[in-house]
């Protein structure tokens, strides 16, 4: 399985052009075809999984294991054995001696991907068949998740940077269809157009990146440029280029600051989609990009030395401006988006201090409880208060939704790192790796924001579970097709930590995924209980503080009309609602300010160059014409027709007289002729 | 028999032709013109035919025979279509075509 991985991939493709072509005439729209597909997928995925930890296993027990099964596993020179990953590749094209390739490179962190992301899928279109059930584009939209989901995995198994960066695309593409999805609304469609601008931009630096990169190294394939990266001979300075360029991209795709506004406008897409989006596919490709290619970072920003770097910083932004602007919102789908950016942080923050293991694994569990949580919100919406995702119409949901609403609150609690939810173990395993490797500054970063997480959380379930229903519907729990979903991520969420709980002494998720070739030696730091028991603390508090101001809100008069009175909260909430003027920033000011200048330059240049030009062009033109009608046409051409004419006229009046009528008179004319010619003949026979 | 008797006998009928075709006023008569024409025509081809021993000349003179007749045919037709009209076989109140 693991040698003809290109099949997962594949299944789904083909699934889209099967359904796009097909998927109308069957009984279930398509969703059948698609729903196999990626089913099918899954199980692959699975298998190689399987396999995956079985090569592991045999590496680990000696090389004479893997040696008696003919694989090629070896010794590294420290700490256990290495294991190599499973390439396969077919040239795709050749061009002045330089092998393009296309081929499947998989290693732990592609089965775990994998894994993730057709797991995800798979809900998400289970989902979907309950939640789309009435929309007009049922059909159009299987086929548009089919798509992404080939699209992600093909991205997710690419050997070379080059195929990764088609992957990259296709699922840009596909997530602006979906964003779109309901284009009928100018405002989705706006969205839409902003995803992809605002990705593209960031996919400019990633194009340059693996540009710079296929220059030095001379490849686009994965490994090798991984093996220039930590070879030692390679300059520093083209590293660091490249991974600055890399980071771009990484910050389009995966929403960092300050390239993270397109993230909650993406949220007008259908909410299996926004799940989609911010779990699996999508966003997570930065941050797979990042650890897939982490020698580079890892030398480029140069790492080992602590401190600051650039991706630790860009993250560590990204975690606070994320968590904060969650508070004001309003819609529950924005709120989570704003998470997802802040989460998005932590993984490439985590990426940034040298806790690879902890980024892949957070990228890992968050995938599950944010799928959770956004299926969750989708179900609230579905049931809860017919398609409105505005919180202010929620409230009292607990006990008309109670399988919503526990598994949300599961989703919450692993979301604000509460023990032993899924959460914790990940963000508890960046936190000390931050620590550990001499970046104290970003372990504060992340606490604040691990508060900060647990308090929107907690206003976020307050708002949409709690209190006096304040919509205008009959709630009521969401149907089978919706719920079993749930269920099944709030299971996993809750054992999905397990995997990797250092304290317990498992630590398979390291073992299995981290990879041992073309990799830096990084440490990973001992579990700190202390720690994990400050963050949970805090967390906790959060929680405490926030639920007792709203379950509180009527009696305490602290927190009523706050932002009334007080200058400084009210400066501080504008800030907020306005989401620190990043948006105003980049349409009013950078927008207008490239646009007006220039749009009055080119009216400018239109007016008196370019009108002038054809101006002048047609004035010429009129008085060639004017010209030529007076001199040549009438003075020359007419004046000869007329005068032909006038000839013929003339003639025709002379030859009339010939014309008598009578037949005796033609047949004079006749023998006449005929004499004449008879004569003529003679004359010139005798002469 | 000389061949130069038949040759001015059969130049002797074709101008006869001639002179009704071109000075008769009854279209019949016009008509009757042209059939002398044409057999003074096969007079000539015959006479040709029989002095050099070649049969070619003979059979030409019963195709034109046979082309006489359906010209007689349509001519006669025409000439019938003019008395309808005009009350009379007068050739030259046919003067329509005037220029």
């Amino acid at each position: 399985m693991l040698n003809s991985v290109w099949i997962i991939p594949a299944l789904p493709a083909l699934s889209f052009v099967l359904v796009l072509f097909f998927g109308k005439r069957l009984p279930k729209r398509g969703a059948e075809i698609a729903i196999t597909a990626v089913a099918a997928s899954f199980i692959a995925s699975c298998w190689a999984a399987v396999e995956w930890i079985d090569r592991v296993n045999a590496a680990e027990h000696g090389a004479s294991i893997g040696a008696f099964f003919g694989k090629s596993v070896m010794f590294s020179g420290e700490g256990g054995a290495a294991v190599e990953p499973v390439v396969n590749s077919v040239t795709w094209w050749q061009n002045g001696g330089i092998d393009f390739g296309v081929g499947t490179y998989v290693d732990g962190l592609t089965v775990m991907m994998m894994f993730v992301v057709t797991l995800i899928s798979l809900l998400v279109h289970i989902y979907s068949t309950g939640y789309m059930h009435d929309d007009r584009r049922y059909t159009w939209y299987y086929a548009g998740l089919s798509l992404f989901t080939a699209s992600m995995l093909t991205l997710v198994v690419s050997a070379g940077t080059l195929q990764m960066l088609v992957g990259w695309e296709l699922v840009g593409l596909c997530s602006f269809m979906l964003i779109g999805f309901w284009w009928e609304e100018r405002e989705n469609s706006r969205a839409a157009i902003k995803a992809f601008l605002m990705t593209r931009t960031g996919d400019i630096g990633l194009m340059i990146g693996i540009i710079v990169l296929f220059f030095a190294v001379g490849s686009f394939d994965i490994a090798k440029t991984n093996a220039y990266a930590l070879n030692g001979a390679s300059h520093h300075d083209i590293l660091l280029v490249a991974s600055v360029c890399l980071l771009i991209g990484i910050m389009g795709k995966s929403g960092q600051f300050p390239l993270h506004t397109w993230l909650p406008d993406a949220m007008a897409g259908p909410t299996p989609v926004s799940a989609l989006i911010h779990a699996a596919t999508m966003v997570v490709a930065g941050v797979y990009l990042g650890a897939r290619l982490y020698p580079v970072f890892y030398e480029g920003f140069s790492i080992f030395n602590g401190g600051i770097n650039m991706m630790a910083l860009v993250g560590g932004i990204t975690i606070l401006v994320g968590a904060s602007l969650a508070f004001v919102q309003r819609d529950i789908k924005k709120v989570l988006a704003y998470s997802t950016i802040s989460q998005l942080g932590y993984m490439i923050l985590a990426l940034g201090v040298g806790a690879w293991v902890a980024a892949v694994f957070h990228l890992f569990t968050h995938a599950i409880f944010k799928a959770l949580l956004f299926l969750g919100a989708g179900s609230v919406s579905h049931g809860g208060t017919h398609h409105s995702f505005d919180m202010r119409e929620m409230g009292g949901l607990r006990k008309k939704m109670p399988i919503t609403f526990w598994t949300f609150i599961i989703g919450s609690l692993a979301l604000a790192g509460i023990f032993p939810l899924a959460g914790f173990w990940s963000k508890d395993e960046i936190l000390v790796n931050a620590g550990s490797n001499g970046f104290e500054l970003f372990l504060v970063v992340g606490l604040a924001g691990a508060f900060l997480t647990a308090a929107y959380m907690t206003r976020c379930v307050y708002l949409t579970f709690f209190g006096e229903y304040r919509g205008h519907h009959h709630p009521h729990e969401s149907e089978r097709s919706i719920t079993t979903p749930l269920v099944i991520l709030a299971g996993l969420t809750i054992v999905a930590g397990l995997i990797n709980a250092a304290p317990l002494g498992i630590e398979k998720f390291t073992e299995w995924v981290e990879p041992t070739t073309n990799f830096p030696d990084l440490v990973h730091a001992e579990f700190d209980a202390p720690l994990a028991i400050i963050s949970v603390s805090i967390a906790l508090f959060a929680i405490g503080v926030m639920s007792y101001f709203l379950f509180r809100r009527e009696e305490s008069s602290a927190l009523k009309g706050l932002t009334q009175r007080n200058r400084l909260a009210r400066t501080g909430y504008t800030l907020l609602e306005r989401k620190y003027y990043i948006d105003y920033l980049y349409e009013n000011i950078i927008v207008e300010g490239i646009r007006e200048p220039i749009a009055r330059a080119m009216y400018w240049v239109n007016q008196n160059v370019i009108d002038a030009l054809v101006n002048l062009v047609g004035r010429s033109a009129v008085r060639v014409g004017r010209f030529a009608y007076e001199n040549i046409d009438q003075k020359g051409i007419d004046r000869a027709i007329n005068a032909s004419a006038a000839e013929f006229g003339v003639a025709g009046g002379e030859l009339q007289r010939i014309q008598s009528g009578s037949v005796q008179r033609y047949a004079l004319y006749i023998f006449a002729a005929v004499g004449a010619i008879s004569v003529a003949l003679f004359v010139l026979s005798v002469a | 028999m000389e061949l130069n008797q038949f040759l001015i006998l059969s130049a002797f009928i074709f101008a006869v032709g001639v002179y009704g075709v071109l000075a008769r006023r009854n279209g019949v008569l016009v008509l009757m013109s042209v059939e002398l024409m044409l057999n003074a025509v096969n007079l000539n081809l015959i006479a040709f035919s029989a002095f050099n021993q070649n049969i070619n000349g003979q059979i030409f003179a019963l195709f034109i025979i046979a082309v006489a007749a359906a010209e007689v045919g349509v001519g006669l037709a025409i000439i019938l279509l003019i008395y309808r009209n005009l009350r009379s076989p007068d050739l030259d109140q046919v003067e329509q075509l005037k220029g």
